[in-house]
């Protein structure tokens, strides 16, 4: 039996694929030549540390293989049996009807005649269309790639997406030292490097990295953490879960309160400031506004000093522990370690969680943020790499057909009307809507403030719903209100193109199956999305796949390339839409456009499989705002910052160029919002422990995102993953997604360790199984978001339990605070039970 | 000739099951005979990770031993086997695939655990090490290739250079049940062990982390020693299985303070709170 071995990469790795007559039966991580690979060296503390001479991918990665055949794979085009474009549409029955088998030709021409007729009978505007993130990789196949040119090229409403996963760095931390152009979090290079050589402590607060990994960058960070660990640095974990980096490095651990986060940072700088044990030189020189914040933390103006005794009341741990973090942290060279990216993380995620990104950044500058050792880190990213030679990531514009220049014409959307996310369902059914910000703010700070109207005028309301490749039933928050919204005849068709059957795709009318990036050609850099993140990846060596096509599309599916381009075909713009280009000679553009043909020639790149980018022999470190603290022009290699090379190149990104305790940004552009004031301040949840709704539901409900899989992907699609405990456990035959809580909580309502127990509020019903645990503090249930499987007991019944895992049913609807346009998903309260029914 | 062997550190191990899942990619589906049949579609993993939780809220740690066979020396499966069993001369035990068909009594002789029951083949299987994948020349198998920290260490015993002859040594790593005498060819170090934890509050000074108070456990005329850290916490590793223990707290300004400790589990003392002297 002859093999051919293929190399492509996922979102979390670079693979070696092996077929044998036509079957994959190897996916491993990416096997290249040992030559090809030159470790780094750093120097710390009279040790050299390299990595291995390998790629460590996360742990879906290996269920590759399984995701590709698996049962939920969608085979052929479907239509919903009781959907008649030429009669009856029945959308109630979205979500409860069944589907039956029809031939490509009829599902391409019912899904371009219904857009043909929307646009003619309403405007273009009608026609709207939302993709996931990350269920495939490649710059071709890529959502910004495929699916965007073509619906550019139409005209639609496009929908903009939120900062899902960094959402208080991004609307708050911005307002304290500027980073906008990074969308909130700080410059992450040679951090590794500072780390090792000059930090004795390291605070992760509602940080988990071992299951976060650098968010595309697999595992090859979970080796820096053991370095440093075994070079005696000590871990401190703040969050209410003893999360799995806890667990794997040990350490101290505090818990507190869901929703107080903020407390606790005020009482950290309140001993800082009570003992002087704070960078005075740092904050006069590189900070504007202590004086008032002192003020605010000494109580001298509502006569509420932010002491320990007082944020213990608030947070739930004792005033002496607290004391003792602030003064560890301020006796020894701390690494702040506050989300993925540096920021990032859960606290970021709830009510008001613009004012504990922003005292995340004013608790360090007050420590000299950029001295050696202290700094704002995730621990996943910032190892020496070469930042000289580009390739384009899909967040840069020549990373996507959309908009690169590998096109000879890219068209422009001619739609200005626009939806946002997390309240499209609110959009359809309850029209007009109003929200602040273009989702990624990425050019300014101004741009978080620009008002959106829907609809909006000289525009129609969205008539076709095109939905692609994965589903907000987990991720988003309040979430069924996406059933309502699917059922209602506003919505004139429904289109899902995706891979797999997933928790949205029950409520298309027509279902068009899409292969994955196994089955066809493109090209991509493991875990370098480029654009806003640029250099922030997590991977010890740089390597661009030739993603190839291993094999030929499973079952009736076709690329999403092709399915594109059969549409725009009968739409009349297939030539403009393909320039007469296949997927490989894309590929082959995009190569040819980023600096490897100096390294490597497409003939041998496209033999091998791949390239590696290996750091620079003498590598010179420049670590992350070290020019900040010394005053000296930006010398890392950040290619966004608006200031290089300016004469204010020795400045931050905010209104003063320096760290801002009085946001002069917020007193600018939005002086009197309480919710967000100039100066952060501790703002009680709006649903948190001591909200009236407590009394009705008193658990606090803390859904992060998952360890085993990657928003709602390989969840359910990889069945591997079962049988992993941490994931989903199976009983009677079924695939519970797991619900933890403290033991005492447990007994509390007669629940065993292994019970299925409903997870419940006024917004819906969760079946999970429980695990008991005494890694949860009371009072707080830990579920995963991020479920794939949405399996109401009643399907179509929007008000029905869900017995699959999506937990973010849940949580509410409502943005973090009134100006504010982010998601609250960890301020949340329920009521548990056993599960009788 | 080559003697394979394996040392698993357990405080590497952080818990990512990427040795479970690549042994799944391996072997899911796919017959390497004559070394082992396929896996079945669920649950076959032949390297599974025993999560131990041990301590309670907030003195708690977390291991993950992995657990796959161990290619004793003395293998009782190759005992039990009769002929279905068998030791390579490079120490890999493998089950026959076609002669141990039907021998569900296999899965029972395994004193660790590890042999699993293929209700789809009828089959008893187990790791082999990938030894499909050695003799084409593979350098280590797929568990090992993907552990993202190198808690698991792969290589020829029989060479003295290698980095895991270093590893090998009493010192370093144990038998999983040195009290079973099977001289298996994966070796442990760092396995979980008792430990005992809490944390000393002043009472006159309840907001103040009693840091530096020396906290002392003994047992008969053994006496371990340890220092309170920053936050007050103090903690003692390595405590034996059934044994009992006296924990005593002298603090200069303030009432001694002793407390028992029984044999088994892992105490989490709670908040030991010293009354000051005067009071």
């Amino acid at each position: 039996m002859t093999t051919r071995v293929f190399t492509n990469c996922t979102n979390a790795g670079p693979v070696s694929v092996y077929v044998e007559d036509g079957k994959v039966v190897r996916v491993r991580p990416l096997a290249a030549d040992e030559a090809d690979l030159r470790p780094w060296t750093i120097e710390a503390g009279g040790r050299r540390y390299s990595p291995a001479r390998k790629f460590n991918v996360a742990p879906y990665v290996l269920t590759e293989r399984n995701r590709l055949y698996s049962d939920d794979r969608i085979r052929t085009p479907l239509k919903r049996v009781d959907f008649d474009p030429r009669g009856a549409r029945h959308p109630e029955s979205r979500g409860k009807a069944g589907y039956e088998p029809i031939g490509w030709d009829e599902a391409l021409d019912i899904v371009a005649g219904e857009i043909r007729r929307v646009q003619e009978q309403y405007g273009p505007s009608a026609v709207s269309a939302m993709t996931s993130s990350h269920h495939n990789w490649g710059l071709v196949g890529y959502k910004i790639s495929a699916f965007q040119r073509f619906f550019n090229r139409l005209g639609y409403t496009a929908v903009l997406d939120n900062p899902d996963s960094w959402e208080g760095w991004h609307w708050g931390a911005t307002h304290a030292y500027g980073y906008y152009w990074r969308m909130g979090m700080p410059e992450p290079y040679d951090l590794l490097e500072d780390a090792l050589q000059h930090a004795e402590m390291i605070v992760y607060w509602s940080n988990d990295p071992d299951s976060t990994r650098g968010v595309y960058s697999g595992y090859d960070s979970a080796l820096w953490r053991q370095w440093l660990n075994e070079k005696g640095v000590k871990m401190v974990f703040i969050d209410p879960f003893h999360n799995h980096t806890a667990a794997a490095l040990g350490g101290k651990w505090l818990a507190p309160r869901p929703g107080t986060d903020a407390a606790l940072a005020l009482a950290v700088a309140h001993v800082w400031i009570s003992e002087g044990s704070y960078d005075k030189d740092y904050v006069a020189g590189r900070t504007v506004g202590f004086e008032e914040f002192r003020d605010y933390v000494l109580g001298a103006h509502d006569a509420q000093p932010k002491a320990p005794a007082w944020a213990a009341e608030q947070c739930g741990i004792p005033a002496r522990t607290i004391t003792a973090l602030a003064r560890e942290w301020a006796a020894k060279r701390t690494v702040l370690s506050a989300g993925a990216r540096g920021g990032e993380g859960g606290a970021c995620r709830q009510a008001y969680a613009t004012e504990w990104a922003r005292l995340m950044v004013l608790l360090q500058a007050m420590q000299g943020l950029g001295k050696p050792g202290v700094s704002i880190w995730g621990t996943s990213m910032g190892a020496p790499t070469e930042t000289s030679c580009w390739f384009p990531g899909y967040g840069d514009a020549d990373g996507r057909l959309a908009h690169s220049r590998v096109a000879r014409h890219c068209p422009e959307n001619p739609v200005p009307q626009r939806l946002y996310r997390p309240l499209v369902p609110d959009a359809i059914l309850a029209p007009p809507i109003q929200w602040r910000g273009e989702g990624f703010c990425n050019r300014s700070l101004e741009q978080q403030f620009t008002p959106f109207n829907y609809p909006m005028e000289g525009c129609s309301e969205v008539r076709l719903w095109y939905r692609y490749g994965g589903s907000f039933m987990g991720t988003m928050t309040d979430t069924s209100k996406w059933v309502r919204m699917y059922q209602s005849p506003k919505l004139e068709l429904v289109v899902n193109q995706d891979c797999w059957w997933s928790g949205e795709t029950r409520y298309a009318d027509v279902i068009l199956p899409a292969c994955t990036n196994l089955e066809r050609e493109d090209i991509g850099e493991w875990g370098e999305p480029g654009g806003q993140t640029r250099h922030a990846t997590g991977c010890n060596y740089r390597v661009v796949v030739r993603m190839q096509k291993c094999i030929e599309p499973l079952w009736e599916s076709k690329s999403d390339y092709r399915i594109f381009s059969l549409l725009a075909e009968r739409l009349g713009f297939a030539d403009e839409y393909t320039e007469g280009n296949s997927e490989l000679d894309w590929a082959r553009k995009f190569f040819e456009i980023s600096d490897l043909p100096g390294q490597i020639s497409w003939d041998e790149f496209n033999r091998k499989g791949y390239h590696v980018i290996n750091a620079p022999q003498r590598y010179q470190s420049t670590p992350g705002l070290r020019w900040f603290a010394e005053g000296r022009p930006c010398d890392t290699p950040d290619p966004n910052n608006p200031k290089k090379g300016t004469d204010r190149a020795h400045e931050l990104g905010t209104d003063s160029g320096k760290i801002e305790f009085v946001s002069q940004s917020l007193k600018r552009l939005m002086p009197h919002d309480a919710d967000r004031p100039p100066m952060p301040r501790y703002l009680p949840s709006w649903e948190g422990h001591e909200s009236e709704l407590a009394s009705k539901y008193p658990l606090q409900l803390i859904s992060p995102h998952p360890r085993f899989s990657f928003h709602t992907h390989y969840d359910m699609h990889a069945r591997w993953l079962n049988e992993v405990p941490g994931h989903r456990i199976e009983k009677d035959g079924y695939a519970w997604w797991p619900a933890r809580l403290n033991p005492r909580d447990a007994a509390a309502r007669g629940i065993a360790a292994g019970d299925i127990i409903k997870l419940y509020n006024d917004r819906g019903t969760v079946l999970c199984l429980a695990v008991l645990t005494e890694r949860m503090r009371r009072g707080v249930v830990h579920a995963y978001a991020s479920a794939a499987n949405y399996d109401p007991l009643q399907p179509g019944n929007p008000r029905s339990p869900d017995r699959g895992g999506c937990v973010a049913i849940l949580t509410p609807g409502r943005m973090m605070s009134a100006n504010v346009a982010g998601m609250a998903s960890n301020s949340c309260l329920i009521e548990v039970a056993k599960w009788r029914d | 000739m080559k003697r394979y062997g394996m040392v698993i550190d357990v405080d590497k191990c952080v818990g990512c099951y990427n040795c479970t899942l690549a042994c799944r990619d391996e072997h899911a589906g796919n017959d390497h005979l004559p070394v082992s049949a396929a896996q079945p579609a669920t649950g076959g993993s032949w390297v599974k990770l025993q999560v131990l939780e041990r301590g309670s809220f907030p003195k708690v740690k977390v291991s993950h031993t992995p657990m796959l066979c161990l290619h004793c020396a003395q293998a009782p499966c190759v005992q039990a086997g009769e002929g279905a069993v068998y030791r390579r001369p490079d120490g890999i035990v493998i089950i026959d695939p076609v002669k141990a068909a039907g021998r569900r009594d296999l899965a029972a002789a395994c004193p660790h655990g590890v042999i699993s029951w293929n209700e789809e083949r009828h089959l008893a299987q187990k790791c082999s090490f990938c030894a499909h994948l050695l003799d084409q020349g593979w350098k280590e198998p797929r568990c090992v290739e993907a552990c993202p920290t190198g808690a698991m260490v792969f290589g020829d015993l029989n060479d003295p250079r290698s980095a895991l002859s270093r590893l090998v040594s009493d010192e370093i790593s144990s038998d999983l049940r040195p009290d079973l005498h099977l001289k298996p060819a994966v070796r442990y170090s760092a396995l979980p062990r008792r430990f005992l934890a809490g944390e000393i509050a002043f009472d006159d000074r309840w907001e103040e982390p009693a840091a530096g108070v020396t906290v002392i456990l003994r047992r008969g005329s053994q006496e371990h020693a340890a220092t309170t850290d920053s936050f007050g916490d103090f903690e003692f590793q390595g405590l034996e299985d059934a044994a009992d223990y006296v924990l005593t707290v002298a603090h200069a300004g303030y009432k001694l303070r002793e407390l028992p400790v029984h044999g088994g589990g892992d105490p989490n003392i709670g908040t030991i709170v010293l009354q000051h002297a005067k009071s």
